[in-house]
């Protein structure tokens, strides 16, 4: 009896007691299969981490198109046709502001994970309604800024690379709206379903992509703003 | 198959601990807490550093572009440790190969993308030649 294996989930939560920043020195030697990941005979991995690896492919595809944005950008740089340089028409106050509010919205977001993860319903709705709140106010910032650049005849159509600087801004704001509506979403589910396995998934999945924009923001406002404003 | 007792959530103690499969630990939330802390932390520091650098003269004026994205390298790693949970921890090994391979084509399109083109606006004929031809 004493030689059995124990089932995977017991000795992930011994995993998680003994190592909690998942730092993943396992033990070597025979029979030391981490339990729970499914490699070698400990059993198939459990579904919370084939859900989150799902969920990365789905971001990296992302991050690659993305990186198509950008590399239309490096290129169109400097093809202003006449019109404004990049240079010119950077608020860098503004970006700023927004990139705080995308930092601190990433901030509340694993801390309402981390009261998923307590199971307490009342923290985890006031952090996501916090990050939801702080995604508002970057979305609403780059709108007024897009209106401002409007309002002076700086539109996708004047030069190049206004188009690429468009183009790539404006994806990135509208993923963080689509977040924000996902974001409404799963504040409902966990509402009304509490809990539940599958709600938990959602909700993992769901800090995954805020914070995957929140690193596609860094490379915007390093590429884009910062960079630009300097040249 | 699965009884009250069995509740993986709260794991008897002296008897065997028993679980259905798949069944999946309760984590304690501290961990996330404090890794949510250092990751603010760091982010803190390197965009204000960023955005500092940005408006300054401090170091040498051309190696400011290349600081940058130093900084925006670092910070993307703290986000990817930190807020992603990527680890070198063995329930991570596929998200690891999944992602160098990301970097790997983002490099690709990116350095790509710039290499080609400046190639090509380099041998590109000066657009009154050009006129000159068409005539």
């Amino acid at each position: 009896m004493s030689d059995m294996g124990l089932p995977a989930s017991v000795g992930a939560i011994r995993r998680v007691r003994e190592d909690p920043h998942r730092l993943g020195h396992r033990a070597h030697g025979a029979g030391e299969d981490m339990e729970g990941t499914g490699h070698g005979t400990s059993g198939p991995a459990t579904k919370r981490i084939i859900v989150g690896y799902g969920f990365w492919i789905f971001l990296l595809s992302d991050i690659v198109m993305f990186s198509c944005f950008f590399a239309a950008f490096a290129v169109q740089r400097g093809a202003t046709a006449g019109g404004p340089s990049i240079g010119q028409i950077v608020d860098i106050r503004r970006v700023g502001f927004e990139t705080a509010a995308l930092l601190l919205s990433s901030y509340t977001c694993m801390l309402s994970f981390a009261a998923t993860n307590r199971r307490n319903l009342l923290w985890t709705q006031v952090f996501l309604f916090v990050t939801g709140l702080l995604g508002l106010i970057f979305v609403l910032l780059e709108l007024q800024e897009f209106i401002e650049l409007a309002g002076k005849g700086i539109t996708p159509q004047r030069s190049g690379m206004l188009t690429s600087f468009f183009g790539l801004v404006g994806l990135h704001g509208l993923h963080v709206t689509l977040g924000g509506v996902w974001l409404a979403t799963m504040m409902a589910q966990v509402q009304i379903k509490g809990f539940r396995r599958e709600i938990v998934h959602r909700l993992i999945c769901f800090n995954l992509f805020w914070h995957a924009l929140d690193i596609v923001w860094i490379g915007i406002f390093t590429i884009v703003y910062l960079i630009g404003s300097g040249a | 198959m699965s009884d009250i007792k069995s509740d993986p959530h709260r794991p008897a103690l002296h008897r065997r601990e028993d679980h259905a499969p798949g069944d999946e630990p309760l984590e304690d939330s501290g961990h996330w807490i404090y890794n949510a802390n250092l990751g603010l932390g760091f982010s803190i520091v390197l965009t204000a550093a960023a955005f500092f650098l940005a408006g300054s003269h401090i170091i040498y004026g051309p190696s400011i572009p290349v600081a940058l994205i130093v900084l925006a390298v670092a910070q993307m790693g703290v986000h990817l440790v930190f807020f992603l949970h990527i680890t070198t921890g063995p329930d991570n090994t596929n998200n690891v190969l999944a992602l160098a391979f990301g970097v790997l084509v983002v490099f690709l399109i990116g350095a790509g993308s710039i290499w080609i083109m400046d190639h090509l606006n380099q041998n590109m004929m000066p657009m009154d030649q050009m006129m000159q031809m068409q005539r």
